[in-house]
């Protein structure tokens, strides 16, 4: 569905960002970037929805490169959810606008529901909202574009662990609608809870069967000696249809 | 001596209040003597050499393409001033000056269009003089505050674009935000003048001896012509900076922050 080809990134200053990343995220599956900070996991989440672009590769979206697509439709297509919740002035209902002028009290309950927060919050005033309450309206705000894909550039890190498990939960329920859903994260545990396809990106690499397997640790290191097998990151399932780039070093389908 | 005429003694006279700035400037341990100095005797030079030149413009029988031509000069000068100040802000220096170049076509045409004054080289360089030098000052605010709105709302920015959002709609409520911070300072002086304070053009006419009731007729003509002015400098500088800022394909680029 969405699929990253070679990609580099270079900034205006001459530093390499992104080396020739492969990778891809598939419809109905959550599909991880791992990997320690500064390893590129962002940038590469960015060029899915044309926020960055890449200086070398391509990315495609349903087989066509992204940049032949009207970016504004892209991106109405490919929803990005960002780290610290992105809230506009305004009310909920205000913030939901920004997504879908047009969408009336029903539709924006409906998807409040979705996201697990009531109706009742959209008189609220967003600036309120909780963190995790804000996240999950970010969310529902991504999803009023009738999204195919959701990129989540680690959209738990600054949630407490009981809103971090719910927003986890929801991202398994909208990957078993069939959105495909591409999230980064460098919480291992996290990684285990929630992954079906995991790629560990290593200074701007995907790394290799050796590396994935050091840097996801013992305990989730068994398919990754032969990073093409496949395994279930959360339970060891042997699940092998989840995807295109299973051969890949560091790419480990469920 | 007369209200027009103070003479060397009279100027000689005004030092006094430099002597006191500098004198609290010492007392204060500000620092700023030789500053002050500097600038006193910076705007000396400047004046008289800038009113030599202004006594062949303004000259009855000079040929009134001087005056144009001083304009120009004002408008190429006002560009690279607005870039001095405004050094973080790319492009500016290309757009300060279409901007200014905007105003004076606009304000000129509509002053010498109605025919509110004639044409002639002492109405066209001071006119236009007023419009660049309010026009500038709200340049430098908006670009600086438009290149800041949208650095430090880089997060907001990007979750409208990643909505969909084309950059204009993107960036409308930031630049909304900078253009308002930027007009709202001339208002707030078109609504008080007379009560705080009396503007310089007024001031002048009246010690030059002219009825008060004309002159303030001239100075209000002078002051909706600056408030329309500044509102169109900073609408250019608005829309040509904030294209800029965006890439064809709807991503914000990146500003650097300049040091201090």
């Amino acid at each position: 569905m969405l699929a990253f080809e070679a990609v580099r990134v270079t900034t205006d200053d001459g530093a390499e960002l992104l080396h020739g990343v492969d990778a891809a995220v598939c419809p109905g599956t959550v599909t991880v970037l791992a990997g320690p900070s500064g390893a590129g996991k962002s940038t590469l989440l960015r060029l899915g929805n044309r926020l960055e672009v890449p200086s070398h590769g391509v990315v495609r979206f349903h087989g066509r490169d992204v940049a032949d697509l009207d970016p504004l439709e892209l991106r109405r297509r490919v929803g990005m959810v960002f780290q610290k919740p992105v809230v506009f002035a305004g009310t909920v209902r205000e913030n939901l606008h920004v997504a879908d002028a047009h969408a009336d009290d029903l539709s924006l309950g409906r998807v409040l529901e979705r996201v697990g927060l009531g109706v009742a919050l959209l008189d609220r005033q967003a600036d309120d909202l909780s963190g995790g309450e804000a996240q999950r309206m970010c969310i529902a705000r991504a999803l009023l574009t009738r999204p195919e894909v959701l990129l989540m550039d680690e959209p738990t890190s600054s949630l407490d662990p009981a809103n971090r498990r719910a927003v986890e939960a929801l991202a398994r329920e909208l990957a078993a609608e069939g959105l495909g859903i591409c999230w980064v994260s460098h919480d291992l545990d996290q990684v285990r809870r929630l992954t079906d396809r995991v790629v560990v990106l290593v200074e701007g690499r995907v790394a290799d069967a050796h590396e994935a397997a050091r840097y996801l640790g013992a305990g989730d290191a068994r398919g990754a000696d032969d990073a093409g097998t496949a395994r279930d990151a959360r339970g060891g399932d042997d699940a092998g249809a989840a995807g295109d780039a299973g051969g890949r070093a560091g790419e480990r389908p469920a | 001596m007369s209200a027009t005429h103070i003479g060397w003694s009279g100027l000689a006279a005004s030092l006094v209040l430099v002597a006191v700035a500098v004198g609290l400037s010492g007392w204060q341990r500000l620092h700023l003597s030789r500053s002050v100095l500097w600038a006193c005797a910076r705007a000396a030079a400047q004046l008289f050499v800038v009113g030599w030149a202004l006594k062949l413009v303004l000259d009855p029988d000079a040929p009134v393409v001087w005056a144009w031509l001083w304009v120009a000069v004002m408008v190429v000068f006002s560009g690279v001033t607005i870039r001095n100040r405004a050094r973080e802000v790319p492009g500016i220096w290309a757009l300060g000056t279409v901007a200014m170049l905007v105003v004076v076509v606009v304000s000129l045409a509509v002053i010498l269009g109605f025919g509110m004054f004639p044409v002639e080289g002492r109405t066209i360089v001071p006119l236009a003089g007023m419009m660049i030098g309010n026009s500038m000052t709200a340049s430098v605010l908006v670009g600086r505050r438009i290149v800041g709105e949208l650095r430090d709302k880089r997060d907001e920015v990007e979750a409208r674009l990643a909505l969909g959002h084309a950059w204009p709609d993107a960036a409308r409520p930031y630049v909304r935000s900078a253009l308002r911070t930027a007009l709202v300072p001339q208002i707030e002086s078109t609504k008080a003048v007379g009560l705080v304070f009396l503007p310089g053009a007024m001031t002048g006419l009246v010690l030059a001896g002219v009825d008060a009731a004309d002159a303030v007729s001239i100075q209000l003509a002078i002051m909706y012509l600056i408030l329309g002015s500044v509102a169109t400098s900073i609408t250019v500088i608005g829309l040509g900076l904030t294209r800029r800022l965006f890439t064809p394909d709807h991503r914000l680029r990146r500003v650097v922050r300049s040091p201090g």
